[in-house]
């Protein structure tokens, strides 16, 4: 005997865990990929919420499965002929194929915003409170109100405001009542058309209301949404919230794009980083060779150019920068220096001595040695630094590979929370 | 909102079962549930079992259905149906009357298809189907909620389970003979004496690859292709492991007869609900409904196979030339494989425009087309890639029990493995045995093996 149950699950969804387990993956395969991303992407001139599309590899279920040089069966129209071609897999983005059990390259594009990507990482990180010791100071904030708006946070509910718009409603909800009441006296005709015509269009809420229930009773008239409204707030620093990332690097021939690019992952996420903290925050770039100046981010990372490098030069054009525009009362000042190591040894003393005053300057002034490849030991420089430098807030980093950047980074953070310094091997 | 109402679909589904009975279908008894959108997504996720175990998987197949749904890459299912006794089968609220009816027909010769095929009859009880994956599931929820065991680690062995859950016994005549102590199996040998037609491991190969491997098979005689069952038998693992890795093998081998004859099943199912609907009598605008929906069904998909198209296409074939007693033993006896190598015409593989096609760099090229010459070939391809002949034949060659490696052996067949695939495989296989494990295999012309060690380092020799 056939039966026939019309099935009602009652809501009941027997795959959600079985979803956040596979949504907690994917966040973690996210995470895995942040190092490709961001190296992509341009430091500054991008408001946190814009977003940005990052292919993210699925999940993949792992079986043994045939390659690609295996053949396949097709249906054409008739016309084929043996040797004709036809676009493949790879050329062909629909992804309609469906391909039995193999699963192939799949390759979920996920839209994430730029803020996202940093909560992950920073939430990655599990960074010590860092704001709670040196930069607790920038905290305070002053609010001034500006008037009222319709969408809010509940700390900034406007009640008073908010119980004059119910009433104003709840007016218009009578006289229109009232106007309705008279229409039906004098007119027999449908109630629907009148009650539309009639009815101004900012009380929705009467027209999708049959008339029959609004006239019987009505002894509650409780708030809605619409009638709440919120404080408008704006936040005002003081000039002292704000903060400069000075992203000096040498450009001399010998920093490849490998290199540059690790040290714009770097930058990126230093930059992301102060931007958590500060209300505002400047960048300058700083290349130099053996010679310095200021650049715009495009050349800083696309223009190289040969010869020898002078470290000296991009520490004093910092410190000629910071003195001009940066003055260290208002400003937050960070410097970071990102060199292969290479510099040129008559210059490594008058290095020394313009580092010694940027940590004057500075916040924090950290040095990045990219060295690309698995074992390096550090360069004269960085020796040398790391040996007469004893400012608190002074740091030298090692970057290798993609992977290092954001340990390097945490790293150079720790000393802005922990003032001890850790020697580095 | 439905145009219908449950009376509606009982008044249709009597003339359509008194239709099915004339014809012959010989079915389970039956029984319909009418779902939503979201709930038939989550059966199709759940490959029908609303009981399953969990995992992530499922999760993943779910979110991957409704996106294909939402950018309409793949139309929405007209239904499910489970092999179980009663068989039981989804269908969409959503849909029109016409398709539920259509569907309706559809289901009651998956029906048929389920209890009288050989390979369901043989690998599957379909009593018990429902039952056992309920089982399943609550022995899966156990040892997650074991304070002993947890989650991480099921999940952890159900990856690996789920790696190689079709590397499993592939012959399903085999399977319910399982718990006899037999000799060690020679597959080709034995397949060839007790179904003479299934030409196993030979297809496609000259007389000299079958020489080498019956000769391989003389010289290690232990070569075994169930990998799960060596592995849950030979293993180093804990018994709640062990009934993980059993469970997903029973399960998989639920599954083998629907995978080795989803096209004879689609076609079968296809070509009944264009016939009863044909004789239905239905009103005018229905009719026309029917016809642009089971064309929608049938229709060939471009550089791809619809297995509902060859399938209907075939069974209509043989019904014209030899009648309808032939298609009921047709479908009792065959699988994919021989349905295709027996009934798929050289006249079938024109009217339908067969080709066969290899890959060059990014692109596909033509390889065969269905003329005088090419049609046997593209056959012949199409026999060898149907059903469990998509997934590559690994046999367990050897175990080394000085170092404890488990040698593996790809019986390669022209079908070079993806060795991105076979590195991840091969790294839970070791999760699996708890020791090294190797698998030689063939790549551009070359012998090649692939070690994975304890540390889960791939090495690639040869």
């Amino acid at each position: 005997m056939t039966i026939f149950r019309d099935c009602n699950n009652g809501g009941r969804d027997r795959s959600a865990e079985d979803r956040r387990r596979h949504r907690e993956l994917i966040e973690e395969s996210i995470k895995k990929n942040l190092g490709n991303i961001i190296a992509e992407e341009s430091i500054i001139g991008k408001s946190k919420d814009k977003k940005i599309k990052i292919p993210i590899r699925g999940i993949k279920e792992y079986q043994f499965i045939y390659g690609k040089n295996k053949p396949g069966i097709g249906v054409g129209e008739g016309d084929e002929k043996r040797g004709d071609k036809f676009p493949g897999e790879a050329s062909n983005n629909s992804g309609k194929g469906k391909a039995g059990n193999q699963e192939g390259e799949e390759i979920y594009e996920t839209e994430i915003t730029i803020e996202e990507v940093v909560k992950y990482l920073f939430d990655d990180l599990n960074l010590p409170d860092i704001d709670k010791k040196q930069l607790s100071q920038l905290e305070e904030k002053s609010y001034r109100k500006l008037g009222y708006q319709n969408k809010g946070i509940p700390p900034k509910l406007a009640k008073k405001r908010s119980v004059v718009e119910k009433i104003k409603r709840r007016q218009s909800y009578k006289r229109a009542l009232e106007e309705q009441n008279q229409e039906k006296l004098t007119s027999s005709q449908a109630i629907f058309e009148s009650n539309n015509a009639d009815i101004d269009s900012n009380e929705d809420e009467l027209n999708s209301k049959p008339i029959s229930s609004v006239t019987t009773r009505r002894e509650r008239f409780p708030f809605i949404e619409e009638d709440l409204r919120y404080y408008r707030i704006k936040e005002e620093n003081k000039r002292d919230y704000n903060a400069v990332v000075l992203c000096i690097m040498d450009v001399s021939g010998s920093m490849d794009q490998t290199k540059k690019y690790l040290a714009r992952s770097f930058y990126f996420l230093l930059y992301q980083f102060l931007q958590l903290k500060y209300a505002n925050v400047d960048v300058v770039f700083i290349a130099h060779t053996t010679v310095a100046k200021e650049v715009n981010e495009k050349e800083f990372f696309h223009r190289g150019e040969s010869g020898g490098t002078y470290i000296s030069s991009g520490y004093e054009k910092a410190l000629e920068i910071i003195s001009e525009r940066y003055s260290p009362s208002n400003w937050n000042v960070y410097a970071f220096h990102c060199s292969d190591g290479d510099n040129w040894s008559e210059d490594n003393n008058k290095a020394i001595e313009s580092a010694k005053k940027l940590c004057e300057v500075c916040n924090l002034f950290g040095y990045g040695e990219i060295v690309p490849g698995y074992y390096s030991i550090g360069s004269t420089i960085k020796t040398e630094l790391l040996n007469k430098i004893e400012s608190k807030n002074f740091a030298a980093i090692n970057i290798n590979k993609k992977e290092d950047v954001l340990p390097a980074l945490k790293k150079l953070l720790e000393k802005v929370s922990d003032k001890d310094v850790e020697q580095e091997g | 909102m439905a145009d219908f109402s449950i009376r509606d679909l009982e008044y249709w589904n009597e003339r359509i079962e008194k239709l099915a009975k004339d014809y012959g279908l010989n079915y389970y008894n039956q029984e319909f549930e009418i779902v939503n959108y979201e709930d038939m997504i989550g059966y199709e996720s759940y490959i029908g079992m609303p009981s399953h175990y969990p995992h992530w998987s499922y999760g993943k197949s779910y979110e991957r259905i409704k996106t294909l749904h939402k950018y309409n890459l793949t139309g929405l299912p007209y239904e499910m149906v489970i092999n179980s006794n009663p068989c039981i089968a989804y269908l969409m609220k959503d849909n029109s009357l016409l398709v539920q009816v259509l569907t309706i027909a559809h289901v009651y010769a998956h029906n048929d298809f389920f209890k009288n095929n050989r390979l369901f009859k043989l690998g599957t009880k379909a009593e018990y189907a429902i039952e056992m994956f309920k089982n399943h599931a609550d022995r899966i929820r156990e040892y997650i909620s074991d304070p002993s065991i947890g989650y991480v680690r099921v999940e952890k062995i159900l990856n690996s389970a789920h790696a190689i859950k079709f590397q499993t016994e592939r012959v399903v005549e085999f399977q319910n003979r399982r718990e006899e102590k037999e000799e060690p199996k020679f597959a080709v040998t034995e397949n060839k004496k007790e179904f003479p037609n299934l030409e196993r491991y030979s297809n496609n190969k000259s007389e000299e690859e079958v020489k080498e491997v019956q000769q391989d098979n003389r010289f290690f005689a232990k070569q075994e292709e169930d990998l799960l069952k060596f592995i849950i038998e030979n293993g180093r693992l804990q018994d709640w492991e062990k009934d993980i890795l059993s469970i997903v093998r029973e399960e998989a081998q639920y599954f083998i007869p629907q995978i080795e004859t989803k096209i004879m099943n689609e076609g079968w199912a296809s070509f009944w609900h264009y016939n009863i609907l044909n004789n239905l009598e239905l009103p005018q605008n229905m009719h026309f409904e029917f016809l642009r929906k089971h064309n929608e069904v049938i229709r060939p998909l471009k550089s791809s196979i619809n297995p509902y198209y060859i399938g209907f296409k075939i069974f209509e074939n043989l019904k014209n030339k030899f009648g309808f007693e032939k298609i009921f033993e047709v479908r009792q006896t065959e699988r994919d494989q021989s349905f295709i190598r027996r009934y798929l015409t050289q006249e079938l593989c024109c009217e339908m425009n067969l080709f066969e096609y290899v890959t060059t760099g990014n692109d596909y090229m033509i390889s065969e087309v269905s003329d005088d010459e090419g049609w046997k070939k593209i056959r012949e391809t199409l026999c060898n890639t149907v059903g469990i002949g998509s997934i590559p034949i690994i046999l367990v060659n050897d175990w080394n029990k000085n170092d404890n490696t488990l040698e593996l052996k790809h019986e390669f067949d022209g079908r070079e493995l993806e060795l991105g695939y076979a590195y991840e495989t091969l790294k839970h296989i070791v999760d699996l045995w708890n020791g090294k494990v190797s698998l030689s295999t063939q790549l551009e012309g070359k012998k090649k093996t692939i070690n994975c060690d304890e540390a889960k380092r791939i090495s690639l020799y040869g």
